[in-house]
């Protein structure tokens, strides 16, 4: 029931936010956690397409104001040094996105031991 | 608007003084939302037909040596389909994200909400709370369509959270269709009242689990000498209603927390018009009787009982039943299927009703044309469609049974 009056924190608001509805949560895909990492997928698909609305309102700011022209944006040339700048940064990106498949080859790559092996190795006497 | 594809955004909504305000990234949010939605209903949706038709239903036949009979039949086995699978993840999801997209974008503000209602609220009899009311199990076992709380959770005193954020969230499931005051349902019920019975003038009208007034306030403002009594079991979605209500100018419409299934406060034939609109589905087996028993007790003679309600399952073929029963499942709405499936003229026979009073006829969301666009018939949202079926009856009237939709 009601607690008394307005005493939400923030950290208290951010949960509510995303209660879960009271009833069991249906499962579809074979594996419950690819279903979780597809929510998160869609999440992150929602926050970029909102990312992308808001340097659309800031780029039609910009024309409102008279800084850059209609269009403009579409036309931009960045300079020799931005051009090799940015390559480096989306290679350090997409290293990011795909960490786990870089160290899934390493690990492929290397026969990495498992902790039990290392441990049953480690207290031998 | 120029391109008649693209969507309404969120924003056009009509901000009554209590709607939750939204940044310019929470209206982002919720148009991407409403996007996803069409776009899983109009672009992917057609695919689990597909799947069915080419590989469910062959497997079902060689597994069986028949066509599936039952729409029970066809879910257990497209639970292994994997288009389905997938349509089904995201959709749930969808409305996951919905819910919680609308409930941060309130909680964020609930503080200043809550003080305009309860300002709204303050010695005014046109809200009518009760706490002696308590919570039946077909609103309270689980939170109807993944809504956490449902409608009447309060989180503090005088909470109105789940209420605000249904308002909010409404467009994004339906896309708009119900329009600027998500009242798509109620102008329906007026416009089709206008049109077909332009000179019913009903003195006294009951919406029954008005929740948080929308579908109401319509009729209210289509029959301005009329007093409107709207009642839910819910107290912080009546508390919203009754300053929804006020602040857009509609005072003839007493919010009254009440359990249909006991009106006993209101004399026989005391109201000349009792609706409901999507209300039906949110029952049970135990409920439905007797609040049918209680509208025929409290239905005028020569009275309107209308009900908006998406069609029965009975004559559609077993993949129609089976993607319309979805939400029964998959959604949190455990009546929706035992709902359609039932013959409601004998159940409403069963109430006292007379069988040669009730009729059938299609009802279409009632919107600005000009900002919404037409109600679609293709790539329909199964369940979600701004086109109802409405079950209604004119009270010992007989022989109305051919109504024209408007």
């Amino acid at each position: 029931m009601s607690e008394s009056k307005k005493n939400l924190t923030q950290s208290e608001k951010i949960n509510l936010a995303g209660s879960k509805a009271k009833g069991q949560r249906p499962y579809f895909l074979a594996d419950k956690q690819t279903e979780q990492a597809l929510s998160v997928a869609m999440t992150l698909a929602m926050e970029l397409s909102v990312t992308k609305e808001r340097l659309a309102s800031l780029e039609c700011m910009l024309v409102d104001k008279g800084l850059i022209e209609k269009g403009q944006l579409d036309h931009y040339q960045p300079s020799k040094e931005e051009v090799a700048k940015r390559s480096l940064e989306t290679q350090a990106y997409l290293a990011r996105v795909l960490r786990m498949m870089q160290q899934d080859k390493e690990e492929l790559e290397n026969n990495d031991p498992d902790m039990q092996t290392v441990q049953d190795e480690l207290t031998k006497w | 608007m120029s391109d008649t594809n693209a969507l309404p955004s969120w924003d056009v909504l009509t901000k009554h003084d209590v709607f939750p305000a939204a940044s310019h990234d929470e209206v982002a949010r919720l148009n991407f939302l409403t996007h996803l939605n069409v776009h899983l209903s109009s672009q992917i949706l057609p695919g689990v037909r597909t799947a069915f038709d080419k590989q469910v239903k062959p497997e079902i036949i060689a597994q069986t040596g028949k066509s599936p009979t039952s729409r029970h039949e066809v879910r257990k086995h497209m639970l292994n389909n994997g288009y389905f699978q997938m349509w089904s993840a995201l959709r749930r999801n969808t409305m996951e994200m919905r819910h919680q997209a609308a409930r941060a974008q309130v909680l964020g503000q609930i503080d200043d909400i809550v003080d305009k209602v309860n300002k709204a609220c303050e010695n005014d009899a046109n809200i009518q709370l009760d706490s002696s009311v308590g919570i039946p199990p077909n609103v309270g076992s689980v939170d109807i369509h993944c809504q956490p709380g449902c409608y009447y959770q309060e989180y503090f005193e005088d909470d109105v959270t789940v209420a605000a954020s249904y308002d909010v969230g409404l467009f994004v499931t339906t896309a708009g269709l119900l329009g600027a005051l998500s009242d798509g349902g109620g102008q329906g019920i007026a416009n089709w009242l206008k049109t077909q019975h332009p000179d019913f003038s009903p003195k006294r009208i009951l919406d029954i689990g008005c929740t948080v007034g929308h579908n109401a306030l319509p009729l209210a403002e289509h029959f301005p000498d009329a007093q409107v009594v709207a009642v839910d079991v819910a107290r912080p979605s009546l508390r919203y209603a009754h300053a929804r209500a006020k602040s857009l100018g509609v005072n003839n419409i007493q919010f009254v927390q009440a359990n249909a299934e006991d009106l006993s406060q209101y004399d026989d034939g005391s109201f000349d018009l009792i609706t409901t609109s999507m209300f039906l589905h949110e029952l049970s087996h135990q409920s439905m009787p007797k609040i049918l028993k209680n509208i025929q007790r409290l239905l005028a003679d020569g009275g309107l009982n209308l009900h908006l309600e998406q069609p029965q399952y009975a004559g559609m073929d077993v993949y129609q039943q089976f993607i319309r029963d979805w939400d029964t499942y998959f959604n949190n709405e455990p009546y929706w299927g035992p709902m359609h499936e039932l013959d409601l003229p004998k159940v409403f026979t069963e109430c006292g009703f007379d069988s040669n009073d009730l009729f059938d006829v299609g009802v279409v969301s009632k919107v600005d044309e000009k900002i919404f666009g037409k109600p679609k018939t293709d790539g329909e949202d199964y369940g979600r469609s701004p086109v109802w079926n409405a079950l209604g009856l004119w009270k010992g009237q007989h022989a109305k049974k051919s109504e024209n939709a408007a």
